[in-house]
């Protein structure tokens, strides 16, 4: 045993007071950040909460179910617009992830000269910097003329089934969808890109070294190793298409009769907060408020869910 | 070492290198190298870092091709087939030619599937548990994966995850194993199982084993190769070549380079 240092031993080392000070403020400076996005991220919630307690009382949970929406009879329901969120938001990520992904393995292998690859990757990531108005506006008069005789052609072919049972007619539900899948594929692109480029070297080396082909290594081995991460991208895009608010608005039509047709003009919670909230007053007000909680919530059970997915599916490496 | 017609190889050689050099770019890895590896042998090379002993270990299965403006020029002779002809697929090679990396990289996939996926690709249709029990055998991990077959390849330690990627090369039934300093990343007794594998390995397989380890070398290898790397005028780096390549016993007891003697008694780098 030694013995002990003598106790000032370290008084040449020992930190200046100044400096333990800059400790502590420094934490608690990174402290008060971090608990003001709680604080902003709660009072949104508890105004708008508050807001729509007068008609969370008066309609209840039917509010979920009906799709009146009657300002001089003050008769409101959400189902239009809460379908109109769900149906859009998933069509539009199931037709964006394959073609984000596809894109992703094409510019993360080396089919082409990286710097064409990396020109796509970009051209992708440009999409993300179009205002959404923009994209709103190009969907009104480029987008949805040129793709009007092909939604014709899907009404003629397969207007027995309830989804394409209306003539298309301008905006609607359908336009609106394609123009949320320009939207979110550069977040699904950059997002698996990122993901697919962080999978080890040493992986892909083992998949080959085993004698599989370029697809089988891609889709048995790269691919699985990935998906956590490219789940999490998918989920942002779920968020942000449910959110999506400006392009939708000007290409879904915002009607308020109830049609499962895709054909149809139809809503979505946000585009109706936002055409309403203007001329809205008394329970109109809180019912707008309600439908917003319900926005929250749908957004905050995918954002759980994508979590739980991630932790489920994410293996280490 | 003679230089022979590609086609003539004689029967105990198991790869035949004729005057192979391997470029990155425009830049020389390793030059003019000349080996005829035997079959069912370890071989094993060493040499100083940056001496190229990685970059011809993997050429022999064609994983440079994954290394963008790699190249190679002259001939690897095997089975009677230049690997590098337009006509050869590289897949085919791998599948002939197995390989165990580095660093441990099993595949985020339970161990069972680990194994049964190579094999599986390489269209086995026997009995796939079976399989599965006879490569962990044989790469001497069988006890520790036993019950939990079912758990992701990474639940293992280091020295149970590279016996794993050893198993799940054997599973492919490949005719020549390569090993890039598979116990770099291990601990000395995780080196010395993997090593007792490569052992038992011999008696089926034709092994080549990069190795930093000249200990290494004389415990596992019959034969070793030695490569040294100069500076070249006017060149960007140093290129490496092959000083010598003979039985295990004289490389390290009566070796006829000079440089040779060197490093194995080092006196070098």
């Amino acid at each position: 045993m030694r013995s002990a240092p003598p106790i000032d031993a370290f008084t040449l080392r020992r930190r200046p007071p100044q400096e333990k000070l800059v400790d502590i403020g420094f934490r608690q400076l990174t402290l008060v950040l971090a608990a003001s996005v709680g604080i902003v991220l709660l009072a949104i919630f508890l105004t708008v909460f508050s807001g729509a307690r007068e008609a969370m009382a008066t309609f209840g949970l039917k509010f979920l179910t009906t799709s009146a929406w009657d300002p001089v009879n003050e008769e409101y329901g959400a189902l239009i617009a809460i379908y109109g969120t769900l149906v859009t938001a998933i069509l539009s990520l199931l037709i964006a992830v394959p073609i984000g992904l596809g894109t992703a393995i094409f510019i993360t292998e080396d089919l082409l000269p990286r710097r064409l690859r990396d020109l796509i990757g970009l051209l992708v990531e440009l999409l993300a910097a179009i205002p959404s108005v923009v994209l709103g506006l190009w969907a009104i008069f480029v987008m949805e003329p040129a793709i009007r005789p092909f939604l014709s052609l899907l009404h003629t072919t397969l207007g027995w089934t309830p989804f394409f049972a209306t003539e298309p007619q301008g905006p609607g539900t359908a336009p609106a969808i394609l123009i949320l899948v320009v939207m979110v594929l550069p977040i699904i692109t950059a997002i698996s890109r990122d993901a697919l480029n962080q999978v080890p070297i040493e992986l892909r080396q083992g998949a080959y070294g085993v004698g599989t082909t370029r697809w089988g290594a891609i889709f048995n081995v790269i691919l699985p190793a990935a998906v956590s991460s490219i789940m999490g991208g998918v989920m942002l895009s779920l968020g942000r298409a449910m959110g999506e608010t400006m392009a939708v608005t000007m290409i879904i039509g915002n009607s308020l009769n109830f049609s499962v047709s895709l054909l149809a003009p139809g809503n979505t919670i946000s585009s109706m907060l936002a055409n309403q909230f203007g001329e809205a007053d008394g329970i109109q007000v809180s019912a707008l408020m309600y439908a917003a909680v319900v926005l929250m919530i749908l957004t905050f059970v995918v954002n759980v869910l994508a979590q739980w997915t991630v932790r489920r599916l994410s293996l280490r490496y | 070492m003679t230089a022979s017609s590609p086609s003539t190889v004689a029967s105990d050689v198991c790869m035949s290198l004729q005057d192979v050099t391997i470029s990155y770019g425009s830049f020389e890895a390793v030059k003019n190298v000349y080996m005829d590896l035997p079959k069912g042998k370890v071989t094993a090379f060493i040499g100083p870092s940056g001496c190229g002993k990685s970059t011809v270990l993997r050429a022999l299965n064609r994983m440079n091709d994954l290394i963008p403006g790699c190249t190679l020029k002259g001939r690897v002779i095997f089975d009677q087939h230049d690997l590098y002809d337009k006509r050869v697929d590289p897949v085919e090679v791998r599948r002939r030619i197995g390989m165990v990396f580095q660093k441990p990289n099993p595949f985020p996939k339970s161990i069972y599937e680990n194994i049964a996926f190579g094999a599986r690709i390489n269209g086995y249709k026997g009995d796939m548990d079976e399989l599965v029990e006879r490569s962990l055998r044989k790469a001497a991990v069988w006890d520790e994966c036993k019950d939990k077959l079912k758990e992701s390849g990474f639940s293992l330690s280091g020295g149970q995850q590279q016996r794993l990627c050893i198993a799940r090369a054997i599973a492919t039934e490949p005719e020549v194993i390569l090993m890039d300093e598979p116990c770099s990343a291990l601990d000395p007794i995780s080196t010395l199982k993997i090593e007792e594998t490569m052992h038992e390995l011999k008696r089926s397989y034709t092994i080549m084993i990069v190795t930093h380890n000249m200990q290494q070398a004389v415990r596992v290898a019959d034969m070793t190769a030695f490569f040294n790397a100069e500076a070249v005028e006017g060149g960007t780096g140093k290129v490496g070549y092959l000083v010598e390549f003979n039985e295990t016993e004289n490389i390290f007891n009566s070796p006829s380079q000079q440089s040779t003697l060197d490093y194995v008694s080092g006196r070098f780098g």
